[in-house]
């Protein structure tokens, strides 16, 4: 396979993960809106940290962070490349570089989730079709990840494919920790006390993760368990531990494929040993804030590694 | 008006005979239900991403070609005649790009005027003495065809560069099939789908010496804003080879080789879809970003095969056009099957000013114009037109060859009221290898969608038919 191909795919499957994580933010951010009479521009705030688009959107709107402006911004705005219309552009572009390589339901999939976003997007949207306009994002990109999961040969495509898909959900995950791990840290509340109510929903609502949590640890919120939860649990498909555990085995399934055992292969281990082998007290002992920290710095290098690695570029 | 000859109703508004069988189905059908099939034909088209770019607009504007759903069909016995010209033709094509690298004895035998050659910007001198793998310098060609009768047919041009369009004549057919599976039961059409495969044979039987073990194959395209990148891909994908950018290549060891992610390997043939000029920014223009620095003295020493030949473009010219039926007596030993359309070189005093004092009956071309740009067609022209091409005519003659106006024939396409008769041409697609020349059944049909108009580009306007060559 082409250096350039395994770059495409790789991006490909980043920004149609982005293009999800960022309809889960808006979809939050919507609903604590609704369900809550003040103090609802401060969400909208930490969801463009989250984004990490805080600093395009102050430099373009000021200081004024509110519902109608943030919500353009995040699906439509052209300057913002974390737009869900600019996420899908470039996802669509990095799908016709790689065409060759994908089958025709998921090229299928990806043009036609483009040309029907384009489209709602080439509006305005008001906030009675926000609903089922952050509905069709999650479906279509559900529809590609369907698609590739279905049709797709388990080879290095595929490899490269969920290395993309990993890499931008655990970078997603632990920036959203990072914007609210404050919530989290058991100084913020008597001990076992529960979270407010709308801190917690912002953090499982925008992992889709509410009916999860519950399953697992019942229907307190307590701070120590959500963090457990989106860190440490291996059944939670967008912890941490879940994602870093996935890079390191499609790290590990291209090097027996090419029988070569490359640095972030390595890295990837590392990173799971050293960050994902602890409990909880001993993260929340070390400093959460620093956790989290170590972990998004690891996932860049990683990122870079395998880019070096694979020769996505010259 | 004078009347044109209509592929499917002839003169005398009889069903000819091969539309027979077509006929009586049409008849049957409702026209909500084919208008319907339009529709669909279109989204599928959108769906999988059968578009093209426009040149001179906005990256992200991709348009569809406009397809047409009643086919332009053509008998076994109409197609034998054809193919065999256009084997002839093809094979004198090669022969001749050999003769004017090599020994230039079509020159030297007065058939061909020297500077037809050597001032002519489509020679290459790079390739002077160059053998390419196996002979062969126009692997794929795609001979442009038009017709004014029963028994008329006429090339129009060749295209020996890079000819396009051949996914269109592949993925017309699959959407008629998907849309129309009852019309290919009843009347046994030959299939187009082989070409891909055809094509990746007739490349690797092309491979250079160097080669060692199975032939690699690869694509080389521009890149994705290129107008003609789906069908780029679409052949990659197709064939199961690379579809590579001059950045994924790099001459290493004496081969061109490609990035891959477990390091550099060799490409033995390049299919490449960029032009001459921008394939070797050390033998050509320096500036091209989309080649491969090094590429030619590859080429020259025989590592890599390089489908089409640089310089292939002589052939296609339309100054050597109007010397085909010279060219092919002169390689071929026999007469020209297929007839050229008369043609006046402006660039002879006498043909200039028969062409200057007649303007408005003809058709005026660039030399080394394509897709339909820098032309005049004379009957449509306005005042304004006319005496402003007269002018660049004047200013430039020998840049500019002229045709009479032909009466091309037509085929019905189906609009909202009902069928309406529109001018078509052909572009069948030829395949050239040391094995032998290989030719798709039917080809690409090209139809003016506005009425009365001839000019039939995708770029400016012009639509798409599936082509049908019946069995015997």
């Amino acid at each position: 396979m082409l250096g350039k191909t395994a770059g495409g795919l790789y991006w490909m499957y980043r920004y149609m993960e982005r293009a999800e994580n960022m309809s889960r933010l808006i979809e939050t951010g919507q609903r604590i809106a609704l369900t809550r009479s003040h103090g609802a521009d401060d969400e909208w705030g930490s969801i463009l940290k989250a984004a990490s688009t805080d600093r395009g959107y102050g430099a373009k709107n000021g200081g004024d962070v509110r519902r109608e402006t943030v919500v353009d911004w995040m699906l439509r705005d052209r300057d913002n490349p974390g737009s869900i219309l600019s996420i899908m552009d470039m996802a669509r572009n990095n799908a016709r570089l790689v065409r060759t390589a994908l089958t025709p339901e998921v090229w299928e999939a990806v043009n036609a989730a483009w040309m029907t976003l384009r489209q709602k997007l080439s509006r305005k949207v008001n906030e009675r079709e926000l609903p089922e306009l952050l509905g069709t994002i999650r479906q279509r990109t559900a529809l590609v990840r369907g698609a590739t999961h279905g049709t797709m040969m388990r080879n290095d495509i595929y490899d490269f494919a969920r290395l993309g898909t990993f890499i931008e959900r655990a970078d997603y995950t632990g920036r959203l920790l990072d914007v609210k791990y404050y919530v989290l840290l058991p100084t913020a509340h008597a001990v076992g006390s529960s979270l407010d109510n709308v801190q917690w929903e912002t953090i499982l609502r925008s992992v889709s993760a509410r009916g999860g949590f519950r399953m697992a640890y019942g229907h307190e919120a307590r701070p120590r368990d959500i963090a457990q939860f989106l860190i440490l649990d291996p059944r939670m498909p967008r912890s941490l531990n879940f994602c870093v555990s996935k890079l390191r085995d499609n790290l590990g399934y291209l090097a027996s494929d090419y029988g070569v055992k490359h640095p972030s292969l390595s890295q990837a281990e590392e990173l799971k040993r050293r960050f994902m082998s602890h409990d909880i007290d001993a993260i929340f002992d070390y400093g959460l804030h620093e956790y989290i920290q170590g972990v998004l710095a690891a996932l860049g290098g990683l990122s870079q590694q395998i880019e070096i690695d694979y020769r996505f570029n010259q | 008006m004078e009347e044109h000859f209509d592929e499917m109703w002839g003169r005398e508004a009889q069903l000819r005979d091969p539309y027979q069988q077509f006929g009586q189905w049409l008849e049957t059908e409702d026209a909500t239900r084919l208008r319907a099939k339009q529709r669909e034909a279109e989204d599928l088209f959108r769906l999988t991403g059968i578009t093209f770019n426009v040149y001179g607009r906005a990256e992200a504007e991709e348009r569809l070609i406009p397809f047409d759903i009643i086919p332009r069909i053509i008998s076994a016995r109409e197609w034998q005649k054809l193919s065999r010209g256009i084997e002839q033709r093809v094979r004198a094509i090669n022969a001749f790009l050999h003769d004017i690298y090599h020994r230039q004895e079509i020159v030297k035998a007065g058939r061909l005027p020297q500077e037809m050659v050597s001032r002519n910007d489509a020679f290459l001198p790079q390739m002077i003495g160059v053998e390419p793998p196996g002979g062969v310098y126009t692997h794929i060609v795609g001979i442009d065809l038009v017709r004014t009768g029963e028994d008329e047919f006429y090339v129009l041009e060749d295209n020996a560069r890079t000819p396009s369009g051949v996914s269109y004549m592949l993925e017309n057919r699959e959407t008629m099939l998907q849309m129309f599976p009852e019309l290919f039961s009843r009347t046994r059409v030959r299939p187009v789908s082989g070409y891909p495969q055809a094509l990746r044979r007739s490349l690797a039987a092309s491979a250079p010496a160097a080669t060692q073990g199975p032939p690699c194959v690869a694509v080389l395209t521009p890149g994705i804003y290129n107008s003609a990148y789906f069908e780029h891909s679409f052949l990659a994908d197709q064939m199961g080879v690379e579809l590579v950018e001059g950045h994924d290549l790099k001459v290493v060891d004496g081969r061109v080789q490609m990035r891959t992610t477990q390091g550099y390997q060799a490409i033995d043939v390049l299919y490449r879809r960029v032009d001459d000029d921008f394939l070797d920014p050390l033998n050509f223009n320096p500036d091209s970003a989309l080649g491969v620095p090094g590429i030619m003295d590859v080429y020259r020493a025989g590592g890599i095969t390089i489908a089409n030949a640089p310089g292939t473009g002589i052939a296609d010219d339309k100054a050597i056009y109007s010397y085909m039926p010279e060219i092919v007596e002169f390689y071929t030993g026999e007469k020209a099957i297929l007839q050229n359309v008369p043609t006046w070189r402006c660039n002879e005093p006498e043909a200039r000013q028969y062409v200057l004092d007649n303007l408005r009956d003809l058709v005026v071309k660039e030399v080394h114009g394509s897709g339909g740009y820098g032309m005049l067609i004379g009957p449509t022209a306005t005042k304004k037109d006319l005496a402003a091409f007269r002018k660049k005519l004047e200013a430039r003659p020998g840049n500019y060859i002229a045709q009479p106006t032909l009466s091309l024939s037509t085929v019905p396409i189906f609009t909202r009221q009902g069928l309406a008769p529109r001018h078509v041409d052909l572009r069948p697609f030829v395949l050239c290898s040391p094995r032998g020349v290989e030719i798709t059944p039917g080809g690409l049909t090209r139809v003016a969608l506005k009425k009365g108009s001839l000019v039939v580009n995708s770029s400016q306007g012009g639509g798409t038919k599936d082509t049908w060559v019946l069995e015997d």
